[in-house]
């Protein structure tokens, strides 16, 4: 086994089965099925009981009314109101639903009443509203002899398509900006993160020579860059095995538990739960989601994938040896760490600024081309960028730049790796790590 | 020779660590490496490990120009030393072993050999921080031998040691040394330096100031100082003929002009008719020498003690 394999083999090791990193890995997607209970149980609860409601329909205009998500709705059977309360106190129907006659059509408001001691949840006397002016509507609609037919033409739906003016190349969609900001955030989100986390665990793991005093030793057994990258390599994989570990862990949760928990109308999970979200009309929500997925599916994932891996990884090589840098010339105090982790932490946040305030107004901007190709920026702007097509070279230029980058950091992380391990207690400023760049080997 | 360094340079910046230094160690020698604090000793030891690599001169270790090899070949144990805390000692010397270059299996081998021969098989899962200081430094040791290296360089390996587990390790040493490899010993500690070398050589400033045998050395700083002891009287006209430097009860210390004096002093005392029972020359301790050199005094007038 070559050295540097012997070295990334024990980091990972070292890391992977430690206690904390076990919690860790596992407090997630436990909490995440915390949630899921809480929210399964929750919907379970209020939609398993299901209501029967008696009918009375004074106004001779709903016939029958379609049962729905726990409402069933039973015909009066020609008793009266007084016949059918009684019902209700003897527990055979849990309400009446009283619809007086509608008088003037012009009225725009219609009252109905709903004789129960139970209180009604605000989700069913939603769907109770729904279904009654929907049945009032056919009902005008049939009284003023109206067609129907006619009457759908009226709606009419509108998208804006952007046309380029000149040069070729794909539209975009008033989506595109959504689908560009999910990406883009994706992107955003997990760089931060992996950065942040695993960025850092590379520092500490690079003091661990230090603090245990093995640094001699190691270095007259291995070359200070393959220790060094090791170590990279080493948090990357932990990194990699904490993430899969969460994927597949979320997944299988957030697909088991409704399945476990029995037959649960999935809709009845968007959580949580108030009265304005039952009010949306599920048709008009298919168009929207159409259009939605039809710009998702506009996009070339093949390259987009593949470029994020590339963009991802060039990026937490990049960060992950200027943390190794870094790391290096820590003495043991973690203190005057903490202030050289902020200079490597600002391009990130400088890049999610840039991205997320002039992005979106402008993704063509000269500021956002240059920070799709600035190699510190470019991946968190570039797979944002990506969403709007930009010219495939500076796609190919981005990916070549960020690639290189990636080397070079590591190969200057290693030049000043070499020195900072060797040094004890002498403090260190950006300006002696400057010189120790250029020390032969 | 086991290690050749010609004329090699060390700086850093402004500083020059090593001044141009030359010496031999010759092969199965127990070989000091001597010198003050800041001397350049790490400095040249750094070098010859690999760690760093001369600005300008070369090293040959077993005729051989230092390579990607040459850690495989020696073996190392630093002043500053540790182990990683939280590992188990089984799989830390496995690792160790490992990245000299042994395979997994002939590095089993030759730990088992190792704790069994110190009587310590059953430390195998227990975690460094576990261990005691002294039990720290056996692993630290077998680390540092497990691969049989050619040539050993044992950087100040006794602080920290207990009289019996100096002991232990002394033997080691000495039986290594027996088996053929050769040993660098870098200490301040001139006691062990006369008890174990063969060979010093003595850097000051970044320079070799002082390289021999060991014996030759005492020769070469001798100051012609001998000690007899007596029965009877000294006789008084003593004094005149030898300088005395130290008088005792029944024992007096001279300095003489050159050492073929010695029978003189000898003869002289016998015709006077007094019983010698002990008559030695007095070589310098290394302690002197190391005083003498590196304080830059060619002579000194003083006493022994």
């Amino acid at each position: 086994m070559s050295k540097l394999s012997l070295i990334v083999k024990r980091e990972y090791l070292t890391r992977v089965t430690k206690k904390s990193f076990i919690i860790g890995t596992l407090l997630a997607p436990l909490g995440l099925l915390v949630y899921m209970l809480v929210i399964v149980g929750l919907s379970k609860y209020e939609s398993g009981s299901e209501i029967k409601v008696a009918v009375l329909d004074e106004a001779g205009m709903v016939r029958q009314l379609p049962d729905d998500k726990g409402v069933r709705f039973i015909p009066s059977g020609g008793k009266n109101i007084e016949q059918l309360k009684t019902e209700v106190q003897e527990k055979q129907i849990d309400g009446v639903l009283r619809i007086p006659p509608l008088g003037n059509f012009q009225k725009k408001e219609h009252t109905v009443f709903y004789y129960s001691d139970d209180k009604l949840a605000p989700e069913k006397s939603g769907i109770i509203e729904r279904k009654i002016a929907k049945k009032i509507r056919e009902f005008k609609v049939d009284s003023l002899k109206l067609d129907p037919k006619s009457l759908e033409m009226l709606e009419t739906d509108i998208a804006i398509d952007p046309e380029k003016i000149t040069g070729t190349g794909e539209d975009d969609s008033k989506y595109t900006v959504g689908v560009g900001l999910a990406i883009g955030g994706v992107m955003a989100f997990i760089m931060f993160f992996m950065v942040m986390m695993y960025g850092q665990m590379v520092m500490r793991s690079v003091m661990e020579e230090k603090t245990n005093r093995i640094v001699e030793v190691m270095m007259s057994s291995v070359r200070p860059f393959d220790l060094m990258l090791g170590k990279i390599l080493g948090a990357g994989a932990v990194g990699l095995t904490q993430v899969v570990i969460w994927v597949v862990l979320s997944g299988g949760i957030m697909f088991l538990v409704p399945l476990i928990m029995g037959g649960v109308d999935p809709s009845q999970m968007q959580a949580p739960m108030s009265p304005g979200d039952v009010t949306i009309d599920p048709e008009q929500m298919e168009g929207e989601a159409f259009r939605f997925m039809n710009e998702i599916n506009k996009q070339n994932w093949w390259l987009i994938i593949s470029s994020f891996i590339i963009f991802f990884l060039g990026g937490y090589f990049i960060y992950s040896s200027l943390f190794a840098a870094i790391g290096s010339a820590m003495g043991d105090d973690m203190g005057e760490g903490q202030a050289l982790v902020l200079p490597v932490t600002i391009p990130i946040i400088l890049a999610i600024y840039i991205v997320f305030f002039a992005g979106i107004r402008n993704p063509d901007s000269g500021l956002m081309v240059f920070a799709s190709l600035f190699p510190l920026f470019s991946p968190i702007a570039m797979p944002f960028r990506m969403a709007f097509n930009p010219p495939w070279w500076q796609i190919a230029l981005s990916l070549i730049l960020v690639v290189a980058a990636a080397f070079f950091f590591v190969w200057l992380a290693g030049r000043i790796y070499r020195v900072g391990i060797l040094l004890y207690g002498k403090k260190v400023t950006f300006k002696e790590i400057g010189k120790w760049m250029f020390y032969k080997g | 020779m086991i290690l050749s360094i010609q004329n090699v340079v060390k700086t850093y910046g402004n500083y020059t660590a090593v001044d141009h230094v030359s010496f031999d160690v010759p092969k199965g020698s127990v070989f000091g490496l001597l010198g003050p604090n800041g001397a350049g000793k790490t400095s040249l030891i750094r070098m010859i490990t690999t760690i760093t690599g001369p600005d300008s001169g070369a090293i040959f270790l077993d005729g051989e120009k230092l390579n990607e090899r040459t850690p495989e070949r020696i073996g190392y144990m630093p002043e500053e030393r540790g182990l990683y805390k939280k590992m188990k000692v089984g799989d830390h010397l496995l690792y160790l072993a490992q990245l000299k270059g042994l395979s997994k299996a002939e590095a089993q081998k030759q730990i088992d050999h190792w704790l069994t021969k110190f009587d310590i098989k059953d430390w195998w899962p227990k975690k460094i921080e576990d261990l005691s200081k002294g039990m720290q430094q056996k692993i630290q040791f077998i680390a540092t031998i497990v691969h049989q290296p050619r040539l050993l360089i044992l950087d100040e390996p006794f602080t920290g040691l207990d009289p019996i587990n100096t002991n232990l390790i002394k033997d080691e040493i000495r039986q290594l040394n027996e088996s053929g490899i050769s040993i660098i010993f870098s200490t301040h500690r001139m006691e062990q330096v006369e008890e174990m070398c063969d060979y010093i050589v003595l850097i000051n400033h970044g320079k070799n100031v002082l390289y021999g045998e060991v014996q030759s050395i005492k020769n070469q700083y001798k100051q012609n100082l001998f000690r007899v002891e007596w029965q009877g009287e000294l006789p008084v006209d003593f004094g005149q003929q030898f300088s005395i430097v130290k008088q005792e009860n029944h024992a007096v210390t001279v300095k003489l002009h050159d050492e073929s004096q010695s029978n003189d002093l000898l003869r002289h005392l016998i015709q006077k008719g007094i019983r010698i029972t002990h008559f030695e020359e007095i070589l310098p301790t290394f302690d002197e020498i190391f005083i003498r050199t590196v304080e830059g005094e060619k002579a000194t007038t003083g006493s022994t003690q």
